[in-house]
């Protein structure tokens, strides 16, 4: 039988089970955590640090942090909240983010956190990088130019082996996510949209397929992000 | 070819952890990793291609293209470029007819940029198949490529003398020089070997640890966690398999002192290594080696040998019952994130060296899922002393934090550069009498990652707590750009070394790069200086070390002297977008326009 345990997040005293992700629990009492690299269900990697939160006054990305008893977090404070906006803004300005012609408008999570942060012009350089987009996989599409290199897709797919179809590859700017061809060779097409799914971006897109639900109906027209989460 | 992979692969028992080591073998024999290669030993090892690819794309030393039959890879360290560096590489280009980056027509010669290899005191310096070359000048430069012409081996030309200590052992043949300028009572004072391990079979395992605490040894890698109470976790960390790893690589630029103490006290480093696996209950150590001192190979694998006969190593050691222990050389392909301890483990399973989340920290959960401790050269030197000479000599040397010696690595406008082991507690202004060092217009202190200090504080204390180092300094002299020659070529480093796995480290260190180019450009504004306070507080928040140090070169000087800054931005304010370069925009159009008059 699982224990619960009590915490606070900016002073709200909340209960969840012990050591369940800091960010589902935070969710399950009403308060949302944004996050771009953590998706349910997949082990967490703390790379994009968007989810990141003050425990103890220090540093800690609620997507690796499991609640124990009496943990003190601070979420929404200034400082974070800056943060936060700083990551996406900085996400905008590392690769080539078009969001008018992008497939995934509307249901883009950078899209919708940087609507939530009320992003006008980012206050970094555009680097604007040399990208490729990736087409000689029969079903995937891969557009570098929108990967924010998440790994949601290294760590979430894995064909009916076992084996994973995507790695990084290179390192630091030069970074790449690669598909592997002899792994996705049979992708079934629920494995394709599921790795469509799970890429928070535009990057990882099911081919001979576009636009399929109108503008003013998609995820983040009705709703706004977090407020899933924020009733 | 497809028997190389195979006999590669049936030589590390085909297990996909030792993926480093079978690249680096295979990579020997046929030069480079090709895609089909590259296809075989994933076959052979039944994962996918991709897979080995990441691994074979992080590492600067793999290359999936041939890089020549000479392959030199020229630091471009700012030691390097203090002493000459350009002038060698443009000797390089013009004697071997192609340009940094690229191979000769002919296949023969390789030009490769590199990350510092260790050599700060006897540069410009260069690997070239896998052999030390150093204080390089541009009349050594076109001797080489004229030799390699002619058909020399990498032997022939390295010539016949060698440096001093071990450097000129017959296994080791080098030409790399030690300059110890300073020993000390801890590291570099004289050593029988075996007396550590001997003296450790006579105690147990708690006594070990009680005494390294009572000690009070910090790591010498620069966080100075308190090693007895690592031990003690590791220790108590349940499970029956645990591992001792000594971390070699270090990556620093600046810093080569692990280099001199493995060069010249190979059994005090192992010997450390097993007392850590007798207090710990671990039966493997791995020494991780920074594939830049590969030429040491032979001889520290000759050394563990002569250990294993001397029953230093191996079962029952020194005919204690229970007590057995043994070392292997893992080699990093150069990254320097790898120094960090959890990418260095990642690094050691064959993986990319990302570093990974904490908790659960390597103690309770490391390489391979087992409890490990990872300690650096000179920590590991500082337990088998205090085991030999006990704590109260120990804690005699040093500061009240501080106890016991450093050693350091000089570099740059100095006359003594070299290694210094001194006691805790020196200053700057110590040291720099001691390098004798004039005209000091800055320190460069624990490296790039560390701080750059004006002489308004070269009365600070070295000591972890006051002026924390891993060992490097650097001497700038008047004569240096601060901003060109210093700051830009170390933000290069942090970009080239980045992982690229958290946001602010990946995308902010290359952004760094571009707003210093404009600064130096004239092209810069105020309020792009004070943006660099504010991406430091978002730098702070990346998962390890190498990313909340990077913009440490940018900020520091900021702070230190910003007078280097000003200049640059002055009279430039005032309009209206200074980083618009009306030239630059309208390149194209005069280019397409000239074309067509």
């Amino acid at each position: 039988m699982s224990t619960f345990v009590k915490f606070t997040i900016d002073g709200i005293v909340c209960m969840s089970e012990e050591g369940k992700q800091l960010v589902e629990a935070a969710a399950e009492n009403g308060v949302f955590i944004p996050t771009l690299c953590n998706y349910p269900g997949i082990p967490p990697k703390g790379s994009c640090r968007i989810c990141t939160v003050l425990i103890g006054g220090r540093p800690a990305t609620a997507c690796t942090t499991k609640v124990v008893e009496g943990m003190e977090v601070k979420n929404n404070v200034p400082e974070l909240e800056e943060f936060r906006k700083a990551v996406v803004e900085i996400l905008f300005a590392e690769g080539n983010h078009l969001c008018p012609s992008c497939e995934k408008s509307g249901f883009c999570e950078l899209q919708a956190l940087a609507y939530r942060y009320k992003m006008m012009v980012p206050e970094f350089p555009y680097m604007f990088p040399k990208r490729e987009v990736e087409a000689w996989h029969p079903k995937i599409l891969k557009d570098h130019n929108r990967c924010i290199l998440c790994k949601r897709c290294i760590r979430g797919i894995f064909n009916s082996e076992g084996k994973p179809i995507f790695d990084f590859g290179k390192r630091g700017d030069k970074i790449v996510i690669n598909i592997d061809p002899d792994t996705s060779k049979d992708i079934s097409d629920e494995l394709v949209q599921k790795s469509m799914d799970i890429c928070p971006v535009g990057a990882i897109l099911k081919k001979e397929k576009g636009f399929d639900v109108p503008i003013g109906k998609r995820r983040y027209d009705l709703a706004p992000i977090g407020s899933e989460v924020e009733k | 070819m497809g028997n190389t992979v195979n006999n590669v692969i049936k030589k590390y028992n085909g297990d996909e952890t030792r993926l480093m080591d079978m690249l680096m073998d295979i990579q020997s024999e046929l030069g480079y990793l090709s895609d089909w290669t590259i296809e075989q030993i994933s076959r052979a090892l039944d994962i996918p291609k991709v897979s080995v690819e990441q691994t074979v794309s992080f590492y600067h030393f793999f290359t999936k293209e041939p890089r020549g039959k000479y392959t030199i890879y020229l630091n471009t360290s700012v030691l390097a470029v203090f002493c000459g560096r350009d002038n060698v590489a443009k000797a390089f280009e013009e004697a071997a007819g192609c340009k940094f980056g690229t191979v000769s027509k002919d296949g023969l010669i390789g030009l490769f940029d590199t990350a510092c290899i260790g050599m700060s005191d006897q540069e410009p310096a260069a690997i070239i198949n896998e052999e030390v070359f150093t204080c390089l000048t541009p009349e050594k430069a076109r001797e080489l490529v004229a030799g390699m012409k002619a058909g020399k081996t990498v032997d022939e030309l390295k010539g016949n003398k060698y440096g001093d200590g071990q450097n000129a052992n017959p296994l080791v043949r080098s030409m790399v020089r030690n300059n110890i300028m300073k020993k000390g009572e801890v590291v570099f004072a004289d050593y029988t070997p075996g007396s550590g391990i001997k003296k450790a079979v006579s105690m147990s395992s708690n006594e070990i640890i009680q005494l390294v605490k009572s000690a009070y040894v910090r790591g010498r890698g620069g966080a100075g966690f308190p090693t007895g109470m690592k031990w003690e976790v590791a220790k108590k960390a349940p499970g029956d398999v645990k591992y001792i790893f000594c971390n070699a690589d270090e990556g620093e630029p600046g810093t080569f002192k692990d280099r001199v103490i493995i060069t010249e006290f190979p059994y005090l480093v192992f010997e450390g290594m097993a007392v850590a696996g007798y207090a710990v209950g671990a039966r493997h150590g791995i020494l991780y080696l920074r594939n830049e001192y590969r030429y040491l190979r032979k001889y520290l694998e000759d050394v563990l040998e002569r250990m294993r006969e001397e029953s230093l190593l191996g079962t029952f050691i020194c005919g204690k019952q229970g007590f057995n222990f043994d070392i292997k050389i893992q080699f990093g392909a150069g990254a320097y994130v790898c120094g960090e301890e959890s990418a260095l483990i990642e690094s050691a399973e064959g993986k990319r060296g990302e570093p990974r989340d904490r908790p659960p920290f390597p103690v309770e959960k490391g390489y391979l899922q087992k409890p490990t401790v990872v300690n650096n050269v000179e920590t590991l030197c500082s337990v088998v002393r205090i085991l030999l000479n006990g704590s109260d000599w120990y804690n005699k040397l040093g500061t009240k934090e501080s106890k016991g010696t450093k050693v350091i690595s000089v570099s740059g406008d100095c006359k003594k550069p070299g290694i210094y082991e001194i006691e805790w507690g020196f200053s700057v202004n110590d040291i720099i009498k001691m390098v004798e060092a004039s005209d000091v217009q800055a320190v460069q202190v624990g490296g790039p990652s560390g701080s750059c200090i004006a002489p308004n504080e070269f009365s600070r204390m070295l000591s972890y707590e006051d002026l924390a180092t891993g060992g490097s300094l650097i001497i700038i002299g008047k004569k240096r750009d601060l901003l060109k020659d210093v700051v830009l070529n170390f933000t290069e480093f942090f970009r080239d070394e980045s992982c690229g796995s958290c946001v602010p480290c990946r995308a902010l260190s290359g952004m760094s790069k571009v707003m210093i180019e404009r600064i130096i450009g004239g092209q810069g504004t105020a309020k792009d200086v004070e943006a660099f306070n504010k991406w430091q507080s978002i730098m702070k928040k990346n998962r390890c070390g190498l990313g909340q140090t990077a913009l440490n070169p940018i900020v520091t000087t900021i702070k230190n002297f910003p007078e280097a800054y000003k200049n640059s931005i002055k009279a430039k304010d005032d309009r209206f977008c200074p980083a618009f370069d009306l030239e630059k925009a309208v390149a194209d159009y005069e280019a397409a326009t000239s074309e067509a008059r």
